[in-house]
C-alpha cells in the first residue's frame, strides 16, 4: 500500500507541476466592469486575441464592480460608464479616458409593438419609472401614439440592480427633464427605484425584458440590436422625435468637447441638435498613473491603442461611435504624460502605437 | 545466533510508539481544522462586518433602507426575504415530507419502498443551480401566465388575503423562490421524518393496532407523539437548508430591495444580496454591509441547525434506553 | 355507532391516499427537473462544446475551458479535502469516541454539514483573495474543499464505526502499534464506505456555484493557471442563463445537462458501493 500512495502522490504533483508550469506560457491581461461596452469589449477580445496570442479577459459586472476592482487593484483596468470627479481620480491615483460611445434606449415587452414605434418622451419616462404613471393605457401615453394597440395592463418596470454606468447616464438624463426624478431618485449609479425589478447588468435587464410581458427597462442599444428587441422613439432636446441608431448617437456625440474638459469628465445626455439622441454616453477606462507592473500597463494600453486604430468597424457593426482621431491623439498623449513606471519613465511611448 | 533482540525490540517499539503519536497529532490536527474552520468564519466575519455594524448599530437589523449610494444599509429586506421565502418553503415541504414519509413507512409495499426512496433522495441530489435554470425558464413563464393571473382573479379581491397577490404576474418573486425551496428541501426532511417513524417501536404501534385503531389513527397519535422530537429536528434541519440556499433563489427572486407583504413581489434574501452585489460594492462601508449580512445569515442557520442537531441527539439518547 | 366507525375509516383512507398524493407530488417535481434538463440539454448538446472555448456575447463556442476549469478545481479539492477529512473522520471514531473534543467536533461538523455555502465563499474571499489580491482557482478549489470536508468527515466516521471492534482487538492483540492496526485494518474494513463519502462529496461540490462567485470568479479564454481567475461551469451557467442571448441559453443547458449526468453518475456509483457495503455488514 505504500508504494501505491506513493506512486499516487507522485503522478498527482507532477500533474499539479505541468499545469501550474502552464502559467508562463499565455499572456493575459484582465479587466472587469461596465457592461454597456461588453458586446464590443468581447468581440475586440476575440479579434485581439486572434492576432496577437494576447487574451483580454473582460469581466462584465458592471461600472460599480469596475470601480471597485480597479481600487483594490484586483484587476489591471476597470471600466465604467459614470465618469469620475477629478477629485476622485486623484485621490485614488487613477487616470480615466474614454473608449467608445453608445445609447441607452428604453426597451419594451409589447404585443404586436414594433421596434421604433412607440414614442415616449424624457418627462414621461421619467414618471414611469417614479411610478406616476403605473398602466400602458395610460392617458398620457395613448395621446402620444395614436395609433399603437396599448394593452390594459400593468407596466412592469425593469431596473438594474447592480452599480451601473448606464443607470448613471440613464438617470443623469431623467435628472435633467423631471425635476421631481432629480429630486426624489436622483442621478447617481445605483438609486433607490420605487417599482419594478432588478436586472443585473444590461444583460440582465434586456433577459427580464424579454421574459417578462408588458416589461420596459433600459439597455444600451447594442443589446436591444443583438437580441431584436423593442426600442422606442425619444424626444430630444429640441423636440424632435428620433429613432436611436448610429446617426442620432453620432449627432448627438459631435458636441462633446474633450480637449477641453479635466480628467475627460463628460457626460453626454440632452444634447442639442435636431438629430441628436437624448440618452447619449462614452464608457470610460480607468488605470493607475502610478504602475507597479509597467510590463502588464504596456499590454493594456496595446490592446485599446489596437483598438483604437483597428476596431471601428467592429464597434460599428453594433451601433457604438468610436472615439474620432482627434481625440485618440489626445488621449495617447495624456497616456504618455500621466502613466508613469514605478521606478521611473513613461510606460507608454509613441513607438508602441499599432498603425 | 547471539543477536541482542531486546535493542532491535526497543528500537523498533520507539519508532513505533513514535510513528503512533505522529498519526495521532495528524488525526488530531485535522479535526482541529473543522474547529479552525468554524472559527474561522465567525472571526473573518465579524472583522469584516465590523465597520458596519459599527456605523449602524442594531438599527442595520431593523432599517429597510438598503442605498450604496448615500451608504445607508439596512438588513430588514433581505432578513424578510430570506425568512419569508422559507417560511413558504416549509409550509409546502413539511406537510408533502410528512405525506411522503408516512407513504414510505406505512402504506407503500416493500418492493416499492427502496426505489422511491432512492427518487426522493435524488431531489437532494439536484445541484441547486439545476433548480434555478429550470425555475427561471420553466416554472416562472408558467406562474406568470397561467398560476399568477387566476390566483389574482381569485382572492386579490379578498380583504386581508387579497394583499398576497398584489401586483403584477412576472413569474418571479417571492412566491416561485419559495416553492422552489420547497422542493428543494423536501427530501431532507422526509428522509429524517422516515427514519424517526421507523424507530417507534412494534409493541407500542400492534397495541393499537390490537385495539382497533386504523392506520391513520396508530401515526396519528403514537407514531407522531413518539417521534416529535425528531420530526422537529427534521424541519428545522430543512428550515436551515432553506435558509442559506443561494443559487435556486437568486434566479427567481426579482432582485430588488423592497418590502412587500405580496407574494408576487420581487425581493431578495441575504444569500442572493451577496451573490449579486458582492463583487460589485463600491466602498468599503457597502462591502463591510455585505459582510456584516453573511454574518447575520451564518448566525441564522447555525442556531436553527444547532437547534436541530440538539433535538435530534436527544433523541438518540432516548432510543439508546429503550429496547 | 356505524357513522363513527365510517368516519374514523374514511378519515383514514382520506390520509392515506393524501399520502401517496403527496409522494406524487414529490416526484413529479423531480421527474419534471429532469426532463427538462434532459431535453433542453440534449437540443443544445454539440460535440463542439468539448472542443470550443465560450463565446463573446452574440458569437457561437463551446464550454471547454469552464470543463477543464471546473475539473481541475474539483480535483484540487477533493485531493486537498480528502486526506484531511478521512483523517479528521479517523480521529472522530478511533480516538475521539466519548471525549469532550471529538463530540463537540462531531456536532459542529454535522453544522458546517449543512452551513450556506456562500459564506464559505466569503470566508475563503477574506483570507485568500483579499491576500493574493486577486481571484484565483486556487481559491475556489480551497473554497470547495472546505464544503466537502464535512461530507467526507462525516461518512468515514460513520463507516469506521461499522467496523467490528473484534477485527480491531484481534490486530491489537497480535501486538501491531495503534496506527497499523487503523491504517491496515480499519481502513481496509471501510474503504468501500470512505470511498462512498468520497463520491458523495465529489458530487456535492460538482454542482456548487455559490462559492465560486468571489473566488474563482470567471475566465473567458482557456486557462489551467491557478494563480489566476478560473472559468468553471455553474458560474458560466449563471451568467448565461441570466443574459439575453439565445446562443448563451443554449449553452447553460448544455452545462447543466453535463452537471446533472456527472452528478447522477457519481450518486449511483455512490449508491452501489455503498449497498457491498451494506452486504458485507449483514
Amino acid at each position: 500500500m505504500n508504494k501505491r500512495i506513493k506512486q499516487v502522490a507522485i503522478a498527482g504533483a507532477v500533474a499539479l507541476g505541468l499545469l501550474g508550469g502552464q502559467a508562463q506560457a499565455d499572456t493575459a491581461i484582465n479587466g472587469a466592469g461596465a457592461t454597456f461596452p461588453y458586446p464590443i469589449y468581447g468581440k475586440w477580445a476575440e479579434a485581439y486575441k486572434a492576432k496577437t496570442g494576447v487574451g483580454m479577459n473582460y469581466q462584465s459586472i458592471g461600472s460599480g464592480g469596475g470601480i471597485k476592482q480597479i481600487t483594490a487593484k484586483t484587476v489591471d483596468f476597470g471600466a465604467s460608464d459614470a465618469p469620475l470627479t477629478v477629485e476622485k481620480l486623484g485621490e485614488i491615483g487613477l487616470m480615466q479616458f474614454p473608449m467608445v460611445m453608445g445609447g441607452v434606449v428604453p426597451v419594451v415587452n409589447l404585443d404586436g409593438v414594433k421596434p421604433g414605434e412607440l414614442k415616449l418622451t424624457g418627462p414621461m419616462l421619467a414618471d414611469i419609472y417614479l411610478g406616476k404613471i403605473t398602466s400602458w393605457d395610460d392617458q398620457a401615453i395613448a395621446k402620444l401614439n395614436p395609433g399603437v394597440k396599448l394593452p390594459k395592463e400593468k407596466i412592469s418596470v425593469v431596473s438594474r440592480a447592480d452599480g451601473s454606468g448606464t443607470t448613471f447616464i440613464f438617470t443623469h438624463y431623467l435628472s435633467k427633464v423631471s425635476p421631481e426624478f432629480k429630486d426624489k431618485i436622483g442621478n447617481n449609479t445605483s438609486v433607490s427605484w420605487p417599482a419594478g425589478v432588478g436586472g443585473k447588468g444590461n444583460e440582465g435587464v434586456a433577459s427580464y425584458v424579454q421574459r417578462l410581458k408588458n416589461s420596459i427597462g433600459y439597455v444600451e442599444y447594442a443589446y436591444a440590436l443583438q437580441n431584436k428587441m423593442t426600442y422606442t422613439q425619444m424626444q430630444n432636446k429640441a423636440g424632435k422625435f428620433v429613432m436611436p441608431d448610429s446617426a442620432s448617437f453620432q449627432a448627438a456625440a459631435a458636441n462633446a468637447d474633450w480637449a477641453h474638459t479635466p480628467g475627460f469628465n463628460l457626460m453626454l445626455t440632452e444634447q442639442a441638435g435636431e438629430k441628436s439622441w437624448p440618452i447619449t454616453g462614452a464608457t470610460f477606462i480607468l488605470v493607475y498613473k502610478n504602475q507597479e507592473k509597467p510590463e502588464t500597463a504596456r499590454e493594456v494600453l496595446k490592446f485599446f491603442d489596437w483598438a483604437y486604430h483597428h476596431g471601428d468597424k467592429m464597434a460599428e457593426e453594433l451601433d457604438y461611435i468610436p472615439i474620432p482621431d482627434a481625440v485618440v491623439k489626445l488621449v495617447e498623449e495624456t497616456w504618455k504624460k500621466e502613466i508613469m513606471a514605478a521606478k521611473g519613465g513613461a510606460v507608454w511611448t509613441d513607438a508602441l502605437i499599432q498603425k | 545466533m547471539n543477536t541482542d533482540h531486546s535493542e532491535i525490540t526497543d528500537r523498533a517499539l520507539r519508532r513505533q510508539r513514535l510513528l503512533d503519536r505522529v498519526f495521532e497529532a495528524a488525526t488530531v490536527g485535522s479535526a482541529g481544522i473543522v474547529l479552525i474552520i468554524l472559527t474561522g468564519i465567525i472571526v473573518s466575519l465579524f472583522i469584516g462586518g465590523w465597520q458596519a455594524l459599527s456605523a449602524f448599530g442594531p438599527a442595520f437589523l431593523t432599517t429597510d433602507e438598503w442605498n450604496p449610494v448615500t451608504e445607508r444599509f439596512g438588513a430588514l429586506v433581505p432578513i424578510f426575504g430570506t425568512l419569508a421565502s422559507s417560511l413558504i418553503a416549509l409550509l409546502i415541504a413539511v406537510p408533502i415530507s410528512f405525506g411522503i414519509a408516512l407513504f414510505l413507512t406505512e402504506v407503500a409495499p416493500l418492493w416499492l419502498r427502496r426505489p422511491v426512496g432512492t427518487a426522493i433522495e435524488l431531489l437532494a441530489a439536484i445541484p441547486s443551480i439545476i433548480y434555478g435554470m429550470w425555475g427561471l425558464f420553466v416554472f416562472a413563464p408558467l406562474l406568470s401566465e397561467h398560476v399568477q393571473p387566476w390566483l389574482q382573479a381569485q382572492f386579490g379581491d379578498l380583504p386581508v388575503i387579497g394583499a398576497l397577490f398584489q401586483g403584477a404576474p412576472l413569474g418571479i418573486g417571492m412566491l416561485p423562490a419559495g416553492i422552489i425551496l420547497g422542493i428543494m428541501i423536501i427530501p431532507f426532511i422526509t428522509a429524517i421524518m422516515r427514519d424517526v417513524f421507523l424507530t417507534t417501536p412494534q409493541f407500542l404501534k400492534e397495541s393499537a393496532y390490537g385495539l382497533g385503531a386504523t392506520q391513520w389513527e396508530v401515526v396519528w397519535n403514537v407514531v407522531l407523539p413518539y417521534t416529535r422530537i425528531g420530526a422537529v429536528g427534521g424541519i428545522f434541519l430543512g428550515l436551515g437548508r432553506a435558509l442559506g440556499e443561494t443559487m435556486a433563489v437568486t434566479f427567481v427572486i426579482g432582485n430588488t430591495h423592497r418590502l412587500s407583504m405580496s407574494l408576487y413581489a420581487p425581493g431578495n434574501s441575504i444569500a442572493s444580496t451577496l451573490a449579486n452585489e458582492f463583487t460589485e460594492a463600491v466602498g468599503d462601508l457597502h462591502t463591510s454591509a455585505l459582510i456584516a449580512l453573511g454574518l447575520v445569515l451564518f448566525m441564522i442557520t447555525f442556531i436553527v441547525l444547532a437547534l436541530a442537531k440538539l433535538l435530534l441527539l436527544s433523541l438518540e439518547t432516548r432510543e439508546g434506553t429503550k429496547t | 355507532m356505524d357513522w363513527r366507525y365510517f368516519r374514523r375509516r374514511s378519515l383514514n383512507i382520506f390520509n392515506l391516499s393524501g399520502s401517496v398524493v403527496a409522494t406524487i407530488f414529490g416526484l413529479v417535481w423531480l421527474f419534471w427537473i429532469l426532463w427538462t434538463t434532459l431535453s433542453y440539454g440534449f437540443a443544445a448538446f454539440d460535440w463542439t462544446l468539448f472542443t470550443q472555448n465560450t463565446p463573446a456575447p452574440g458569437g457561437s463556442g463551446g464550454l471547454a475551458n469552464t470543463i477543464v476549469g471546473s475539473l481541475i478545481m474539483v480535483g484540487l479539492a477533493t485531493i486537498i479535502g480528502t486526506p484531511i477529512g478521512v483523517l479528521a473522520g479517523t480521529y472522530l471514531a478511533e480516538y475521539g469516541k466519548g471525549n469532550l473534543m471529538g463530540s463537540s467536533i462531531h456536532f459542529i461538523n454535522d453544522i458546517l454539514l449543512s452551513a450556506p455555502s456562500i459564506i464559505v465563499g466569503l470566508f475563503v474571499y477574506e483570507l485568500v483573495v483579499i491576500r493574493l489580491g486577486h481571484f484565483s482557482g486556487l481559491a475556489g478549489a480551497l473554497a470547495l474543499a472546505i464544503i466537502m470536508l464535512p461530507v467526507v468527515i462525516r461518512t468515514t466516521e460513520e463507516m469506521l464505526r461499522l467496523v467490528p471492534n473484534t477485527l480491531r482487538e484481534a490486530a491489537l492483540a497480535l501486538g501491531a502499534p495503534r496506527w497499523k492496526m487503523i491504517t491496515q485494518v480499519a481502513y481496509r474494513g471501510a474503504l468501500n464506505g470512505i470511498l462512498t463519502g468520497i463520491l458523495l462529496a465529489v458530487a456535492r461540490i460538482a454542482g456548487e456555484t455559490a462559492p465560486l462567485l468571489f473566488t474563482a470568479l470567471n475566465n473567458q479564454f482557456w486557462s489551467t493557471d491557478l494563480m489566476q481567475p478560473m472559468a468553471n461551469l455553474p458560474v458560466v451557467i449563471f451568467q448565461f442563463a441570466m443574459s439575453p442571448y439565445q446562443e448563451w441559453h443554449a449553452l447553460a443547458w448544455a452545462g447543466s445537462l453535463l452537471i446533472t449526468l456527472s452528478v447522477l453518475a457519481l450518486s449511483i456509483v455512490a449508491r452501489i458501493l455503498l449497498r457491498k457495503v451494506r452486504m458485507e455488514q449483514s
